[in-house]
């Protein structure tokens, strides 16, 4: 275990030693997950074991978030850029992307050399788009980095779930974006997750084109060339994918396209509930208030938090998102989510059971302190909030 | 020529270098800049949020 230790200008010493340094070698399991019922399928014959990576997932991951707790602890501020200089972190980061590659091809193997059943086929392919989903969740760490390999290795691993837009679309559109009602990447209140879903995914390719497009027009670059970073990510899903099907024949277009879908949808659950009804103010120039720390939901479940790199310390990253993952911090007092994501998923999935969850908890906020004119709000669900809840908190 | 800086991530933009990836030419001043300028590194702050570093 390593000890960051530093004297502050008052001859003060101040120390640390990150209890999770070793726990964070944990985040490499979330791609492997998949492999693990092939693994199994080689060894025993047994079909059954392709329902595992779907439950070390789901089942596991809601229980060990409950099991293990939550996790209160936060580097000193004066030792984070020591903490952030120390390679072991980033490391991580990197041998996450080739093994992403080595899942996805790996299992692309298996389905296009073994005669599966429809349901062995169905739950290794819905596992392995959300494993691959959590690549995104990589390239995000990645992706907001200002070193050169950092942001291309985010555009190699942003195309295995063929997402290549989404560096630009989250740095530049939802950054500036968050937790407005014309950010396709916040949830409104009222909004179920299949709705959202409809307005994220096209909204988020569309914002990210936009913003790419007027980028190379400033540059004087055609739009439609190497230049555009969109598509430099796409390419290579493309080589990719385009491979597969060569290899393997038209068993592969299933499987990509489930693939692929079960992927993007990992994001569209994580962008569901990070922001879910929360509403930055406009002020008197028209602008909205800058992001605050009360504008994301938190989860501060350790397991889950070393699985998806600290992304569920939500608020710290859009206050300071260039911060590395091992130096995001908790804060108290903040919007918070009663489990992980895993959790939170299955919540989502459930549209009547995320309102009973999420809702009251929005309301609870001290700064919406029931009060529906502070929140992000469905447009056509406003009237019957208005009625349900308007009467006892407005 | 001067440099301004992002209050929350640190960004500078040097006008004598401007930024080559964002499509700003070297020499471009800070006032020049679009009225919608966000931080290119965290997007979190405005145009009118940059500190003049010198």
């Amino acid at each position: 275990m390593r000890t960051y230790s530093i004297t502050t200008e008052h001859g003060e010493q101040v120390s640390y030693t990150d209890r999770k340094r070793w726990l964070w070698l944990m985040s490499l399991a979330t791609p492997l997950f998949p492999l693990v019922g092939v693994v199994g399928h080689l060894v025993t014959g047994h079909e059954t074991w392709l329902l595992l990576p779907l439950c070390l997932m789901f089942v596991l991951g809601p229980i060990f978030d409950w099991l293990f707790g939550e996790d209160e602890n936060n580097p000193p501020e004066i030792l984070v850029p020591l903490l952030e200089q120390d390679n072991y972190y980033r490391v991580l980061t990197y041998i996450t992307v080739p093994l992403h590659y080595v899942t996805f091809i790996g299992v692309a193997v298996w389905v296009g050399t073994q005669s599966l059943s429809w349901w062995g086929f169905l739950v290794l392919t819905v596992a392995t788009g959300f494993a691959d989903g959590f690549a995104i969740n990589t390239g995000h760490e990645l992706g907001h980095k200002r070193t050169k390999i950092e942001t291309w290795l985010a555009k190699i691993v942003l195309a295995v779930p063929a997402y290549g837009h989404f560096w630009i679309e989250h740095n530049r559109g939802h950054h500036r974006d968050v937790a407005t009602p014309e950010d396709p990447a916040s949830a409104r209140m009222g909004e179920s997750i299949y709705k959202f879903a409809k307005r994220e995914i096209p909204g988020a390719f569309h914002r990210a084109w936009m913003i790419e497009h007027e980028r190379l027009c400033r540059k004087e670059l055609p739009v439609w060339s190497l230049h555009n970073e969109v598509l430099q990510s796409y390419m290579i899903s493309v080589v990719l994918q385009v491979g597969l099907i060569a290899a393997f024949g038209w068993i592969m277009l299933p499987f990509l396209m489930l693939h692929n879908f079960f992927s993007w949808w990992v994001l569209t659950s994580a962008n569901y509930i990070e922001h879910y009804g929360l509403l930055r103010e406009k002020q008197a120039d028209g602008k909205y208030e800058r992001c605050q720390p009360h504008h994301s939901w938190n989860a501060n479940h350790k397991y889950s938090n070393l699985l998806l790199f600290h992304l569920q310390r939500h608020s710290d990253h859009h206050a300071n998102p260039t911060r590395r993952y091992q130096s995001l911090r908790h804060f108290s007092n903040l919007p918070s989510l009663p489990s992980g994501y895993y959790g939170m998923y299955i919540i989502a999935y459930i549209p009547s059971l995320w309102f009973r969850v999420l809702d009251q908890r929005l309301l609870a906020l001290p700064h919406v302190n029931g009060n529906l004119d502070k929140v992000n709000i469905d447009p056509e669900s406003k009237d019957r909030l208005y009625n349900k809840y308007g009467a006892d908190h407005g | 020529m001067a440099r301004y800086q992002c209050p929350g991530c640190r960004y500078i933009y040097d006008e004598r270098v401007g930024d080559d990836h964002e499509g700003y030419p070297p020499g471009l001043i800070f006032e020049s800049l679009p009225d919608d300028f966000v931080c290119p590194d965290c997007s979190v702050r405005y145009k009118e949020d940059f500190e003049l570093k010198d």
